[in-house]
């Protein structure tokens, strides 16, 4: 009995070891490790549609340089340990001329080194700024910074004379980072965080820790960073117990479900985030206007039922990035990276990117906008 | 702590007690009726959620409601007659597995059925913002409704296992098997019952929180782990146990805020429950001697 | 010695696996089944408690994670700040730490990898004590509650604490250095040697277990899974030999972890997930229960597949379904079903009736 087992195991293995992948020819092969399922899906899952959208786009019109993308989307369900098992593959055996992704700041970091060491450049699609600061030669980020989201919201309650504020952030690495910079940068514009909360992103109710801030009186502002449906639960409780208290938002809240969700709880909030949602009313000659509807455009015909969001838009920037570097640097992954760091002035979703060595993002505050929530539409702050 | 604060904290307790008392529920009337607890139990809440919404731009709310709950029960129904009817004495370890299963297909389905969209239906009274202010507190008329339901649930599975003969059979066949069948009744049919009765519970249950909760594919999970969690505290196949332990989860969870950090509420809730149940080892309200009779 | 023979089919297979992988320019396997060695140490131990002592866990991803988390802390939270504190230098006395410097050029000052994972592994030990010895006494599906909500609490702490990195979880540490030229780590440089630590862990696990079970424990063991009443009637002490195969899967458990951790350089809280330890029950389930060996393959084949992604967005789905088919056409696990089974010979698993989870 035992002997058969053993035998087992034998073919088992060389089983697995048959099952080799194919063989491409000359294309050029871009990774992508996204959580496209778990817990982080409303974030992995535009991401995936988007890159899928844009190969095909790209290959359409006969690829880069005539060499067309193959596209390997990875889904790490938003764990860690399996980010880190599809890098090793993307980098040592489909040798990937690039990564785009992970889609959350944890699992960037478990790769941030691998990446570096394989020397492959990482575009990821996570907020936090650790991913790029200390810089790795390797490893560029696309959203914006929190930092200058935090500037943003900090300026606007100064203008409005509030200086006691309640922070409330959801458990995933975006609410996490949020909170930090948060804390770090609130000295500096005179503000004091009285009250501060961590909840999960599968609460179905937040009323308790709602009605715990609501009650502290020197509350003036609610600031409620996260990145995950919960946020708009949030919203709707704060109303609920009938407080009208001024609610800012982080650029988490960049998908336009979540003020559906959220509903006449949403109006008036007030929050950063990158143009790709008020496109429409940009000005006619805004350097990013005609890309970001025609992302709109072939995103919501090619997704009936799906609206583009912010999300999708960072793995957009990273593709574009990509494209732009590939046509530079061709299939070498050194080239790439140098091209990727010299980028200049290049107009995408989340704002116009300017790379050097020392800024692996590109992005400075001007890439937000405040916007406001107005009828259940995004629409600049302040509303007209 | 003001007055107003420990009744806002109150009814945010009932709230989160409320949902969890329902699907504890649901876990007991298949609990009852086979010794199983099914593990896809949360699933049922999250089709009866999701099928409601999509039939919402085609029937107007109380009929799509309708409709979601008449589509679980039959959905419920397949799950058994597919997957457990045919079984012979399967072991509790086995069901276990398979509802583990069950529940992840489920739920793998949906996302690529709905995607990974959250969604809801729209409050039944009012709307986001409306409030209604009850001893000084402020709470959403849905929360009223959740209560209503779970409340007439209760009420409505007390009668319906007491004074129905369908009802008496059920507990008949939990009760000894082999008599159930001597008298006539056919045991199969009954678990098969019991599954369609809870997956209509949990599928109304979907229906009347998403407007609190919201719908999303993979809300199942969380909530069958609460569910469990009060259904061993209230004393497994006691409902009225369930609503007990439910609320007191959930006021435990709501009070919890005004001492610990928000991020630790599931630890420290769950920590307590642990320690009841160390020293109660058959649940707050089940009897010891019950939880012996229910031998594997 | 008849039982170490009877490993060396394994042990040959491992070698022809690693001969045909470098052979043929396919190594970067080796990657993937190393990581899948090590959830399988997890599950083998998992499967003595469940197969052989009966008694379910759905927490076992808790103490991997005790494991994983506490040796990833205490190698990479730099001490530089308060390395004049009394406890910090004492440390340093015994040897316990080691100065460096990070990727950057800073002053490091952290705990060895040795000290950190001897101190995590004990840890989780002694919570296995404190937990088991209650959460033993319970049966059924309260036993399977009690140890799910044992693995939530490890999650949620894991999730809302700032020392483990919350939702990042903990990246940057370092290698584990076992013995000089033996160094747990995942580069490419190191895959070879790396497959071969996490086989001979692995094997060496199974070694024990295997012995463990022919002894008078895995009797008493059996004894209590077939009846605790007639095993307390015959002055087997039940309460102990539970308790002390709960206190080894755990071990097993956080051993896992630690190694795993230094492979990939880091960890993140879906290691401790409820999801994780379901997982890790199924493939035991799967496995046969009482089938350390068929256990040990499952464990290793699954997460293999799963560790490549070959199932893509699919991996839970194709998982579920695996699942759901063997427990309804092969309950005994999916060797018992190709194995014909020998008569007369009894095996826990295959009696069904009366089987406490």
């Amino acid at each position: 009995m035992k002997k058969m087992m053993t035998k087992m195991a034998l073919g088992a293995m060389a089983l697995t070891l048959l099952a080799a992948p194919s063989v491409w020819a000359e294309n050029i092969k871009v990774g992508a490790i996204l959580a496209v399922t778990g817990p982080a899906s409303f974030l992995g899952g535009p991401e995936a549609r988007t890159l899928e959208m844009m190969t095909e786009t790209i290959n359409a019109k006969g690829g880069i340089n005539g060499n067309k993308i193959d596209l390997i989307i990875k889904d790490s369900a938003g764990s860690p340990e399996k980010a880190v098992s599809f890098a090793k593959q993307l980098i040592d055996e489909e040798k990937v001329l690039a990564i785009i992704g992970p889609s959350s700041s944890g699992e960037t970091m478990q790769i941030k080194q691998i990446a570096q060491d394989g020397k492959t450049p990482l575009l990821s699609c996570a907020a936090a700024e650790v991913i790029v600061n200390p810089v790795a030669s390797f490893v560029f980020k696309t959203p914006q910074k929190d930092s200058d989201a935090v500037k943003m919201i900090y300026n606007e309650l100064k203008t409005k004379g509030l200086a006691n504020v309640a922070v409330l952030a959801d458990n995933t690495g975006f609410g996490k980072a949020g909170a930090e910079q948060l804390a770090k940068i609130a000295p500096e514009f005179g503000i004091k965080i009285v009250e501060n909360e961590v909840y999960d992103t599968k609460d179905s109710d937040l009323t308790a820790p709602v009605a715990k801030i609501k009650a502290n009186k020197e509350v003036q502002a609610v600031i409620n960073w996260s990145v995950a449906p919960a946020q708009s639960i949030v919203l709707k409780n704060i109303r609920q117990t009938g407080w009208t208290v001024p609610v800012f938002q982080s650029h988490g809240f960049g998908n336009i479900k979540f003020a559906q969700a959220a509903g006449a709880a949403a109006e008036g909030v007030i929050f950063p985030a990158g143009r790709l949602l008020i496109a429409a009313d940009l000005p006619a000659d805004h350097p990013q206007k005609a890309l970001l509807l025609d992302y709109t455009k072939n995103y919501e015909s090619k997704y009936q039922g799906e609206l583009v969001s912010t999300f999708g838009g960072h793995a957009y920037d990273a593709m574009l990035m990509l494209e732009e570097a590939i046509k530079v640097g061709g299939n070498d992954r050194e080239k790439v990276r140098t091209a990727l760091e010299g980028l200049q002035k290049l107009p995408g979703t989340a704002g116009i990117f300017s790379m050097s060595a020392t800024d692996h993002n590109g992005l400075t505050i001007d890439a937000f906008q405040m916007m406001t929530v107005k009828n259940g539409k995004f629409v600049a702050y302040p509303a007209q | 702590m003001t007055a107003e604060l420990f009744v806002q904290y109150l009814f945010a307790g009932i709230t989160y007690g409320s949902i969890y008392a329902i699907v504890a529920i649901g876990f007991n009337i298949i609990y009852n009726t086979t010794g199983i607890i099914n593990f896809a139990q949360g699933e049922f809440v999250m089709l009866g959620g999701m099928i409601a919404i999509s039939l919402l731009p085609l029937l107007p709310l109380p009929l799509a409601i309708g409709v979601a709950v008449a589509v679980t029960m039959l959905i419920g129904a397949l799950m058994e007659m597919i997957f457990i009817r045919w079984l012979k004495n399967p072991s509790v370890l086995r069901m276990i597995i398979i509802t583990i299963g069950i529940s992840i297909l489920t739920r793998e389905a949906a996302i690529h059925i709905w995607g990974e969209n959250i969604r809801a239906l729209p409050y039944f009274v009012g709307n986001e913002i409306s409030t209604i202010s009850i001893l000084g507190a402020r709470i959403s008329p849905q929360v009223l409704w959740v209560v209503g339901v779970c409340g007439v649930m209760v009420v409505f599975l007390h009668l319906f296992f007491q004074a129905t003969s369908v009802g008496r059979e059920m507990r008949a066949c939990a009760a000894n098997r082999m008599a159930a069948i001597l008298c006539g009744i056919n045991p199969r049919n009954m678990v098969t019952l019991s599954f369609v009765l809870s997956a209509g519970m949990g599928a109304l249950a979907g229906c009347v929180m998403s407007p609190i909760t919201y719908s999303q594919y993979d809300m199942g999970t969380g909530l069958a782990i609460k569910g469990f969690t009060v259904a061993i505290l209230g004393g497994l196949g006691n409902s009225g146990g369930a609503v007990a332990a439910g609320l007191l989860l959930g006021a435990i969870e709501a009070f919890s805020v005004s001492v610990v950090p928000l991020a630790f509420k599931d630890a420290i809730s769950i920590a307590i429950l642990l320690l009841i149940l160390f020293v109660r080892p058959h649940g707050i309200f089940g009897s010891a001697e019950a939880a012996r009779l229910k031998t594997f | 010695m008849k039982r170490l023979l009877a490993l060396l089919p394994l042990v040959l297979g491992v070698i022809l696996v690693q001969i045909l992988a470098t052979y043929t320019g396919k190594q970067f396997y080796l990657t993937q089944i190393t990581m899948a060695a090590y959830y399988s140490l997890l599950i083998i131990g998992l499967c003595v408690l469940m197969g052989y002592a009966g008694q379910i866990s759905l927490g076992h991803a808790g103490f991997f994670a005790i494991g994983g988390y506490l040796s990833a802390a205490l190698t990479t939270r730099n001490l530089v700040v308060i390395k004049s504190a009394g406890w910090v230098r004492l440390l340093d006395a015994c040897g316990f730490l080691q100065g460096g410097k990070d990727s950057y050029g800073g002053d490091l000052l952290v705990v060895t990898p040795w000290a950190s994972a001897i101190f995590a592994v004990l840890v989780a030990a002694l919570i296995a004590v404190v937990i088991g010895i209650p959460v033993l006494k319970l049966k059924g599906h309260y036993l399977a509650m009690a140890t799910l909500g044992f693995g939530i609490i490890i999650y949620r702490l894991a999730l809302a604490s700032p020392w483990l990195g919350q939702a990042d979880g903990i990246a940057g540490v370092p290698p584990f250095v076992v013995l000089p030229g033996l160094v747990v780590r995942g580069d490419a440089a190191d895959r070879v040697q790396n497959y071969y630590i996490a086989w001979g862990v692995l094997l060496l696990g199974l070694f024990l277990l295997l012995n463990l079970i022919q002894s008078r424990v895995g009797r008493a063991l059996r004894a209590i899974h077939g009846s605790e009443e007639a095993a307390d009637a015959m002055g087997v002490d039940i309460a102990r030999f539970k308790l002390q195969s709960f206190v080894l899967s755990a071990i097993f458990a956080a051993i896992a972890g630690v190694l795993l951790t230094h492979f990939n350089g880091g960890i993140g809280p879906s290691e401790a997930g409820v999801m994780k330890s379901v997982r890790f029950v199924a493939i035991v389930a799967v496995g046969g229960m009482a089938h350390l060996w068929g256990a040990l393959i499952m464990g290793v084949a699954l997460n293999f597949l799963s560790l490549r992604g070959v199932f893509g967005s699919y991996d839970d789905a194709v998982f579920g379904l695996i699942l759901i088919v063997i427990m309804l056409f092969a309950p005994n696990g999916i060797l018992n079903l190709l194995a014909s089974p020998k008569k007369g010979k009894v095996n826990p698993a295959q009696s069904e009736t009366r089987q406490e989870v």
